[in-house]
């Protein structure tokens, strides 16, 4: 069983949701990273999604793309990723690990070459925002063959017929976008995301986690309870941004996220059936 | 090959998937796949629907003002001893450029999708003008996505959008430009997908796009066919235009593909030079990636992170370029070449001297290598170049540059 299957299924023994925080490689700085992503498994992260900074990233609002500019400022790269990956690994071999970024860094180093060190720097999943199922087979087949999972997004927009395309290629969990935007906006409607869930659920016994738009307990509580995971990406990168801004150190940083991580596990857990 | 096959193979792209060859596809976000369907399904429908096409063909006529006309560009011929030139003057429609062939017919599709709301990118500004043109036209609420970079020298672009009731949002992300206003335009359209109808302006973008906006500006191409036969009696020798996302550049090929006696350029910005890096010219000097929905020729670094470009004209500052031009590359049926920023200002000024025609900045370039070309011809062969743009807009740019206080 992968790393993602099992925890998944150590949680719903548990009853409880999965908290995914996202964050992203070499932001603020390329040495925070890995310390970070330790602190963040402390306090009470399930998997934990490392962003691949890209020049482009046309799906994120404007906290996450300034943490993309900070890291390829900081000189982050694909390569440098999976590097982080295989230090992180180090001290940790349960904690389930996925990267999220855009199809052309992955395909600039090959989908064989990235699957080939991806698998060997311990990575358990990729998460491809512009790979949609159309375009996806080629990747997916040098996925399949070191046995990582390929994570597939559903939208608000996709139809129930893409939703039956997308369950039959999906492994380890599929990602519930919240609503029509890019990462970090507002407009969450939690009765919407239900409805949505339960479409998702007739085709697929996949877990679902939910992302775009959670940002604090409150926010995480009422998504965690109608979902198997909770996504929180730009609170955390805004909280670490904001940190540093102000002057604060790489450790006051990781505090600050640390801090609003313990908050936000309270909030899913105080679901907990 | 033979003519045969060739006609097949120019029709069968896209497929189905939205492939030229192995360019093109549909790599977007999972929330606008819906979009993207339900435009491809509008626009099969309409493309074939003669209502539709009348309502095309009449806005062309009467409110662009097409046919334009093609110019002998005698005297330039003459100075330069070579090849007669022709010009496709697409610098006379209505706006002042190619890019409303494009605007007419995908705001037509908005208006029979019910959207109330159209978007565009902008790089020099004359696809936001052309859009917020037909939006107001047709009462149609436009915002424009324009980089902070090209809003300071494409100032009166700008304020023309503005008048014209557009909304012009300045994008102050990544590298300022073309490239970060279309990736704020796929931000808002993702955002407002239900109402907006997204009006891109080159053959870039997702499928339909490449395709549908081929479509469209290959009015170019026919118009400029049957002109050379009336004209010439002949088919010109040579078609030259200027490549930037390459939308008059596909308009004005498309239709002749299948002539193999024509040859074809298509003319990128070589910037300070290709070897410096300070260029836009990615069929030259790039390499296969996927940017912007779409696999294509891209300037990109070693871990494939889109480069900064440049160019002396915002119009053609772009890393990636239209997937039917990187299969055309592939396929050998179009020569890509670049002109550099100095040789497109030399034309500007040659062309406007010589024939009283003031060309964009983008179109010099394709001035530029035209001269060039011509001169290896004989006076019996003709070149088309499509001029695709004037350069009222640029004229702040050039005295910039020539050191002279407007």
């Amino acid at each position: 069983m992968s790393r993602i299957a099992g925890r998944f299924q150590q949680l719903a023994e548990q009853g409880r949701t999965a908290l995914i925080p996202y964050i992203v490689a070499g932001d603020p700085s390329c040495d925070v990273t890995v310390p970070l992503m330790h602190r963040m498994v402390k306090s009470g992260a399930d998997i934990i999604e490392l962003g691949v900074p890209f020049s482009d990233p046309m799906s994120e609002g404007p906290v996450i793309q300034q943490g993309h500019e900070r890291a390829l400022e900081n000189g982050m790269c694909l390569s440098q990723v999976l590097a982080l990956v295989k230090e992180f690994r180090k001290f940790d071999d349960t904690t389930p690990l996925l990267l999220m970024g855009y199809a052309n860094p992955v395909m600039h180093m090959g989908y064989a070459a990235f699957a080939d060190a991806a698998s060997a720097a311990g990575l358990d999943a990729l998460l491809t925002v512009d790979i949609p199922p159309e375009e996806v087979e080629e990747i997916n087949a040098e996925l399949q063959r070191v046995g990582m999972d390929n994570i597939f997004l559903v939208a608000p927009t996709t139809p129930e017929e893409r939703i039956v395309r997308i369950a039959a290629g999906a492994s380890g969990f599929i990602y519930y976008v919240s609503l029509k935007g890019v990462t970090g906006a507002g407009h969450l409607d939690v009765n919407e995301v239900a409805q949505r869930l339960a479409a998702i659920r007739s085709h697929s016994t996949l877990p679902l986690a939910v992302g775009f738009g959670i940002k604090d307990a409150d926010s995480a509580k009422t998504v965690a309870a109608v979902a198997d995971g909770v996504v929180v990406g730009s609170a955390l990168v805004d909280v670490m941004a904001q940190t540093v801004s102000r002057g604060g150190s790489s450790g006051q940083a990781i505090d600050a996220v640390a801090g609003l991580l313990d908050e936000i596990r309270k909030g899913i857990d105080s679901t907990a059936s | 090959m033979t003519s045969n096959t060739s006609e097949n193979l120019y029709d069968t792209v896209p497929d189905a998937q939205g492939r030229f060859g192995q360019y093109g596809g549909k790599f977007v976000a999972e929330t606008l796949m819906a979009a993207l369907a339900d435009l491809e399904v509008v626009y099969r429908t309409l493309a074939v629907d003669e209502q539709f096409q009348q309502e095309i063909d009449n806005d062309l006529q009467h409110y662009v003002g097409r046919p334009s006309p093609l110019y002998e560009a005698s005297r330039w011929s003459d100075s330069i001893g070579g090849a007669r030139i022709y010009l496709k003057r697409e610098d006379l429609n209505h706006t002042g450029a190619h890019k409303v062939n494009n605007t007419v017919g995908q705001a037509l599709l908005a208006k029979h999708m019910g959207k109330t709301r159209v978007i565009a990118e902008t790089g020099a500004g004359q696809h936001g003008v052309a859009t917020a043109t037909i939006a107001a036209r047709l009462g149609l609420d436009c915002v424009v996505f324009m980089g902070e970079t090209d809003i300071q020298r494409q100032a009166l672009n700008v304020y023309r959008m503005k008048l014209l009731g557009a909304e012009v949002v300045s994008v102050s992300s990544g590298s300022r430009t073309l490239k970060d206003a279309m990736n704020e335009a796929m931000r808002d359209w993702v955002t407002n997908v239900d109402t907006t109808f997204y009006i891109i302006g080159t053959v870039a973008g997702p499928h339909p796009y490449p395709m549908l906006v081929r479509d469209f500006q290959s009015v170019i191409g026919r118009e400029a066919r049957a002109q050379s036969l009336a004209q010439t009696g002949r088919l010109p020798d040579a078609l030259v235009a200027c490549v930037g996302g390459g939308s008059n550049a596909i308009g004005l090929f498309h239709p002749f593909l299948q002539d193999e006696t024509v040859a074809m350029y298509g003319v990128e910005a070589g910037g300070h030079g290709v070897s410096t890096n300070q260029h836009a010219a990615p069929l030259t000097a790039g390499t296969p990636g996927v940017l912007h929905g779409n696999r294509t020729y891209l300037m990109q670094d070693g871990d494939g992170q889109i480069m900064d470009t440049h160019s002396i004209s915002a119009g053609l500052d772009y890393p990636g370029v239209g997937p039917e031009h990187s299969w055309l590359k592939d396929i050998g049926r179009v020569n890509y070449v670049v002109a550099k920023d100095d040789e497109a200002l030399r034309a500007f000024h040659k062309l406007t001297e010589i024939e009283g025609i003031m060309p964009a900045l983008e179109t010099s370039h394709a001035l530029a290598y035209a001269e060039t070309l011509a001169a290896s011809m004989t006076p019996q062969q003709t070149i088309i170049v499509n001029l695709s743009g004037r350069g009222d807009k640029d004229i702040l740019t050039v005295a910039k540059i020539d050191g002279i206080v407007v």
